[in-house]
């Protein structure tokens, strides 16, 4: 099946990196996919799968000095038109499909669109439609309206659009991550189809299963790098998770000094697609690190107890009394306090300046007769930049133009002004320097052994070993392993985090 | 100080461009339009408008819009009218000040049920401004044609007409009573609280509700205060016309959106100053006051207010990004 000739190479990259101002996103990539095999690309979040991928579509250009060669043939420059007349075809997570529009429609405007009819062929549009979706074997009624459809079936139309435009590398971002188990296996056997018909696939997931189960090679990448590829069967899973997680010297772990009582306790909360029967106590002076991978489930359940998210079932109970916030506002009366993963567009008011963002959250404290003490209100904010080293320390400056890291250290400030008994924190370095996520780690553990009770959601490995007293790995919506944050390693987690699987235990 | 001047730049703007239309207009009528009288006459005009104006911002600012703010003005003022013509009854039932004071509060009362129902839907149904407001125009508009038939509603104590048309000495009472609405408005929107939630709601709903700011109370709050401003001014309205009648200040509504925006609030919302609408609204005044004094055709007020809305947006936006060139070139 296999062939190491390398005429049935479909396309390789050679050297190709990738240079974003500040970041550098990849690194002398060399790779290939070959015709009629199922290439699994690997790697965590924020590894450089999804620039690769880019590349691949032509949506961004490699520095200079890469080489990519498609068919035997140097391509000078790759770009989205010139990526899909050569038959790469992405389909992303989201499908980029419109989901008013019918089934058949969505397969085979594109096509009406390059042949430049100026009247749409109906009868053709349902010509190609029904041979696109035949090719996949599967039945779909084409007038449906897109939106209408299942996720499995949105993205089997997405493959089927992909096949309309003559597909010959299929990369698909992710495929089965909305999928059930029953989904995947039909998807499978329809990728297996594609395969034998001579089409390349690359497929990308961090699901290790399920890339055992199709891939016939793997690649995996790691903070741009290529870090090497396996041949599915002359490999394992404990290898490829080590080549995932890496020997990276991580940050030296730092553990609590000064550990309490039991301050808030989760017992069996569940929402349905969300969280399923999560447990976990929590104590004062401890940092608890959730992870697992994106869509466990992680941000949905710590949403809960800030009243985003409320559980179906289930209990939470802070300082011995049952709670369940419906709001932010009752959840912060409660004194919980919640970072959220996006500080753009859930955390700041990017208009406002830093002041008005950073006391936002205690505009109460400031009502004097009815108004507003904006002195007190400036000599408050004042206090919280010193105490947070914001960068410049101007309250008057408009948020938007502070750094990443200046921005997440603002969204802190506004929650430490409400001086929570619960601080939750979700990926609270997400894309800031390393300088301000030292100083934030810095500051979460700090706050810890101050008395607070805090909680990390992060997808980085490195930064939950961190300073995490105890790390929680979910999957699937449920607590999937425990372990202790000073003996914990990276391919343990990672282990929890891909795999099925009860861990210790699911409370402490 | 600078720093002040900085910040309200486009209000400062906008001052001056007030200044010299003033100037224009006295130096091409003069000794009409810079007169006692012409002035007086403006004031009766204006202070229906502008409060219909604040009004109208205060929604702009947290990125709705109240397309029925004239015609909850107007139901209310028409309910209102009904009551007091009914208890007056001529001069045969109650006293003048007992009817008139009833009139006042069912005006207000009407006005936040209307108010009350457009930041129902918008609030916490979560309907799109634009679409709840476009609703209730209708419906308050067919409400009111409905209950008078499409006729005007008269017949109040003569004294309900001292509120629209008296003076204190040669100060309007509308004046007096426009100038109160803004040192509310002011205080209420840009130093309390609700007033800087209104702002923050504007920018960003979501980060605003995560900060633990109950933003559905919020903008309830902001619908009923337009409203209780539509009924204010129709109070004025109603007295200055001595009736009430469905059709009264339907120009209005666009009007009140365009000295909102010329005033320097972002019909995007998160930004915006009761002072700026207050000036945008005394421009259009002076232009169509102006404009009548020197018999020009009452449709180039139309364009001419127009002109300057657009000629001052596109004054800001290049304005604007000559400064962040600034910046740039000084980061640099």
């Amino acid at each position: 099946m296999v062939k190491q000739n390398g005429s049935d190479v479909f396309i390789s990259l050679k050297n190709v990196s990738k240079t974003f101002p500040g970041v550098k996103a990849l690194t002398d990539i060399n790779f290939d996919v070959r015709k009629g095999e199922v290439h699994g690309l690997i790697g965590e979040n924020g590894a450089g799968k999804s620039t690769l991928i880019k590349v691949l579509a032509g949506v961004h250009q490699p520095d200079p000095g890469a080489e990519i060669i498609i068919d035997g043939e140097r391509v000078e420059q790759l770009t989205p038109t010139e990526s899909m007349r050569r038959g790469i075809m992405v389909i992303y997570q989201d499908f980029s499909l419109f989901p008013t529009l019918t089934v058949k429609e969505n397969i085979a405007f594109s096509e009406q669109i390059d042949k430049k009819r100026r009247i749409i062929n109906w009868k053709e549009i349902e010509e190609t439609s029904k041979r696109a979706l035949g090719i996949l074997g599967v039945d779909i009624d084409l007038n449906a309206k897109l939106g209408s459809l299942s996720t499995a079936k949105q993205q089997l139309v997405a493959i089927a659009r992909a096949l309309v435009y003559d597909a010959k590398l299929l990369v698909m971002d992710e495929p089965t991550s909305a999928l059930s188990s029953g989904e995947v296996q039909h998807l499978f056997k329809i990728m297996n189809d594609l395969k034998a018909r001579g089409l390349g696939i690359i497929f990308i997931s961090h699901k290790l299963d399920e890339l055992f189960a199709i891939c016939d090679r793997m690649s995996v990448i790691r903070d741009g790098h290529y870090i090497g590829m396996r041949n599915n069967g002359e490999t394992t899973t404990g290898e490829i998770i080590a080549m995932m997680v890496g020997r990276e010297i991580v940050e030296e772990h730092v553990g609590g000094t000064n550990i309490g009582d039991v301050i808030l306790e989760v017992k069996g909360i569940s929402k349905r697609g969300n969280y399923d029967d999560v447990s976990f106590k929590l104590r004062k002076g401890e940092v608890l690190g959730i992870t697992g991978l994106v869509g466990a489930g992680r941000t949905e359940t710590v949403r809960a107890l800030f009243g985003l998210n409320p559980p179906e079932s289930g209990e939470m109970i802070l300082e011995g009394k049952h709670i369940n916030p419906k709001s932010p506002a009752e959840a912060q009366a409660l004194g919980i306090a919640f970072v959220p993963e996006s500080r753009l567009t859930e955390g700041l008011v990017l208009q406002q300046d830093a002041e008005s963002n950073i006391t936002l959250s205690i505009l109460k404290n400031f009502v004097k007769g009815g108004l507003l003490d904006f002195k007190a209100r400036n000599k408050r904010a004042v206090e919280l930049i010193e105490q947070l080293n914001v960068k410049p320390p101007y309250p008057a400056m408009q948020i938007s133009k502070f750094s990443g890291g200046n921005q997440q250290k603002v969204v802190v400030a506004k929650w430490l002004a409400t001086n929570p008994k619960v601080l939750i924190v979700d990926e609270p370095t997400n894309g800031i320097d390393i300088g301000a996520k030292t100083e934030i780690h810095a500051l979460l553990r700090r706050l810890a052994d101050e008395g607070m009770a805090v909680i990390m959601v992060s997808s980085e490995l490195p930064e939950i070993l961190s300073i995490s007293d105890r790390v929680l790995v979910m999957r699937r919506g449920r607590i999937n392993g425990e372990f202790d944050g000073a003996t914990a390693t990276q391919e343990a987690i990672m282990e929890k985090a891909v795999m099925a699987g009860g861990g210790k235990g699911a409370t402490a | 100080m600078k720093e002040h001047f900085k910040k309200n730049a486009h209000q400062y703007r906008l001052l001056g461009l007030l200044v010299i239309l003033m100037l224009v207009m006295g130096a091409l009528a003069p000794g009409k339009f810079l007169t006692v009288r012409n002035f007086k006459n403006m004031g009766f005009q204006m202070a229906e408008f502008g409060i219909l104006a604040i009004g109208m911002s205060v929604v702009i600012m947290t990125g709705g819009i109240n397309l029925s703010i004239v015609n909850s003005a107007m139901l209310a003022s028409i309910v209102s009218a009904m009551a007091m013509r009914a208890l007056y009854n001529g001069g045969e039932g109650m006293a003048d000040i007992p009817v008139i004071l009833i009139g006042l509060l069912i005006t207000i009362a009407v006005a936040i049920v209307c108010g009350a129902i457009n930041g129902f839907f918008v609030a916490y149904i979560g309907v799109l401004p634009i679409l709840v407001t476009l609703g209730t125009q209708t419906v308050f508009d067919g409400i009111s044609l409905n209950i008078t038939r499409g006729s005007g509603v008269s017949g109040f104590p003569k004294l309900f007409q001292q509120i629209g048309a008296g003076t204190l000495g040669e100060i309007p009472y509308t004046i007096l009573i426009y100038i109160v609405v803004i040192v509310v408005a002011y205080l209420m929107i840009e130093r309390s609280r609700w007033g800087i939630s209104i702002y923050m709601v504007g920018g960003n709903e979501k980060a605003t509700r995560f900060s633990g700011i109950n933003t559905k109370k919020t903008v309830m709050g902001v619908y009923i205060f337009s409203a209780v401003a539509a009924g204010l001014a129709g109070i004025l309205m109603t007295s200055r016309y001595n009736s009430a009648k469905a059709d009264y200040g339907s120009s209005y509504t666009m009007q009140a959106v365009a000295a909102t925006v010329l005033g320097g609030t972002s019909i995007n919302g998160g930004s915006g100053h009761v002072l700026g609408t207050v000036i945008a609204v005394a421009i259009i005044q002076v232009i169509s006051s102006g404009f009548n004094i020197l018999k020009i055709n009452r449709n180039f007020t139309d364009i001419a207010t127009g002109l300057i809305l657009v000629g001052v947006l596109a004054m800001n936006h290049f304005l604007a990004k000559g400064a962040s060139r600034r910046i740039r070139a000084e980061v640099k």
